[in-house]
């Protein structure tokens, strides 16, 4: 049996992914995606469970105790016993750092009574979660296991701010950038800095996706900030790098995610309510921002999305929500026009127009985003399928969106280094 | 001494903990003139996107750059 599957796997990789010819450096904004996935040679795969922990400040719970909790809701939220998973992917930045603890994966899935099977950590920076989320699908679409578990979580707060920023700065260029004396918020201020330059962008442009995002975390019991701020607020935030103040800038939080995959022809042994994975793609770029072309774009979420809209074979514009990877207020405003919500350098006006609000065509980030609900680093790719799955069950409360049958979740990886584009549907 | 453009920059208030006697300060990356692109500090006035900079000094293996003469 091992060994069909280890066939089956190979035979997946070899036939049904095949790698495209070498990008062209210069070619890199529009060009075609480096893989082309045959969807014969996958399986159908579905999630079949969602658990998270409220995101905050929790100064008496650590590490272990966040992912413990969320993993337990998730197990709770199926017809599913911990001896049924077959394999363990954790999502997480720094937990070395940030909780003094290395070896995580099995130190998590033991604790869960996910035992002897195989239990692997995934570090992509702040595309940890969506690289786990990735990658078991992966296992099961590729037909190496069925029942396939997803924990992210990151425990933050135990840390003062200036070090946070270090431990941060870790997803950088180490030798360059962050010599230099950047910090994440640096690199995504120069980016918007660029942005404003090219293209008319205004600070009031980034005001309203903050605006927003709080507006909608305000709704969301599971939220990390639950207030509401005006635009006069935004703009008059405490400097923390140019154009960037305060409220343009993600949470730091504690906080865990949990999702379970199997294949959707065995879901509804496990729930009433599976979701299906209609594409999922994972790509890479250059980790120091200067050796990027183009700062205003992400090439990696570009990518991601190219494959995961082909795969899932659908447009853009059939998309009726998004769970995007707001880590900085400009972020989401790119992220709209790599996705193709918004052309290229109208991301700012396409918030400001109110097309992202809850009540909007599009709602993204209707649970308040990273910005607003929290940023827990590794968990918060997992999250964000989390709450795409609630939004595409209707199981929303009062951040559901009207239109809910089709989602998708952006999630970056330091300045676009790494970015997994899910598309979730429901069944 | 290298030359070049400004590609972007930004003014940091908020630094990291081994930078935070320096805040606020300004980082930039700059267009080289021989091609290429590098991220270093910004002394003396400071400079806006297209302006002209030129290196003035390296330190700890980070290029600092200055606002140059028209």
């Amino acid at each position: 049996l091992v060994n069909r599957a280890a066939i089956r796997f190979c035979c997946a990789k070899r036939y049904g992914i095949t790698a495209a010819l070498e990008r062209p450096e210069s070619a890199c904004i529009e060009a075609a995606p480096r893989y082309v996935v045959d969807n014969e040679a996958m399986r159908p795969v579905a999630v079949v469970a969602v658990g998270k922990t409220p995101f905050g400040a929790f100064p008496d719970r650590g590490l272990l105790s966040l992912a413990v909790e969320a993993g337990g809701n998730c197990l709770g939220n199926a017809r599913l016993l911990p001896a049924q998973v077959q394999s363990f992917y954790l999502g997480n930045f720094a937990g070395p750092s940030f909780a003094g603890q290395n070896h995580l994966a099995p130190y998590v899935s033991m604790a869960l009574g996910i035992r002897d099977v195989p239990s692997t950590r995934i570090e992509a920076a702040c595309a940890s979660g969506g690289s786990a989320f990735f990658h078991a699908w992966a296992e099961v679409a590729a037909g190496i296991q069925d029942v396939v578990m997803v924990v992210g979580v990151e425990k933050m707060t135990s840390q003062p701010t200036p070090r946070v920023s270090e431990i941060l700065a870790g997803a950088g260029d180490c030798s360059g950038e962050m010599r230099a004396g950047n910090t994440f918020a640096s690199l995504f201020a120069m980016i918007a800095r660029r942005h404003m330059h090219m293209f008319g962008t205004r600070r009031e442009h980034l005001a309203a996706v903050a605006v927003k995002n709080h507006a909608n975390g305000a709704l969301n019991p599971m939220a990390h900030m639950r207030k509401v701020i005006t635009i006069e607020q935004a703009l008059n935030g405490k400097p923390i790098a140019d154009p960037l103040t305060l409220y343009d800038c993600s949470l730091v939080s504690d906080g865990a995610a949990a999702v379970i995959l199997a294949p959707l022809e065995r879901a509804a042994e496990f729930t009433d309510k599976p979701v299906r994975v209609l594409g999922v793609a994972q790509a890479s770029d250059y980790v120091a921002l200067e050796r990027k072309e183009d700062i205003t774009t992400f090439p990696a979420v570009r990518r991601a999305a190219a494959q995961a809209y082909r795969m899932a074979g659908v447009e853009a514009a059939e998309i009726q929500l998004a769970e995007l990877h707001d880590c900085f207020t400009i972020a989401e405003i790119v992220a709209t026009e790599d996705l193709g919500f918004a052309k290229r350098g109208e991301g700012g006006p396409y918030a400001f127009a109110g097309c992202t609000a809850l009540g909007g065509a599009r709602p993204v980030n209707a649970g308040g985003g990273l910005k607003s609900k929290g940023h827990p680093v590794g968990a918060t790719g997992v999250a964000q399928i989390c709450d795409l799955v609630m939004q595409l069950r209707g199981e929303a409360g009062a951040i559901q969106v009207p239109r809910h049958s089709l989602g998708l979740a952006q999630n970056l990886g330091g300045s676009g280094a790494t970015a997994v584009v899910s598309i979730l549907g429901a069944v | 001494m290298r030359t070049g453009v400004v590609y972007t920059e930004t003014v940091i208030y908020s630094a990291p903990e081994a930078f935070m006697k320096d805040a606020p300060y300004q980082t930039v990356i700059v267009s080289l003139n021989g091609g290429g692109r590098v991220t270093g500090r910004v002394i003396g006035e400071r400079v806006a996107i297209d302006e002209r900079v030129a290196e003035v000094a390296e330190r700890d293996g980070v290029p600092y750059f200055r606002k140059a003469l028209a």
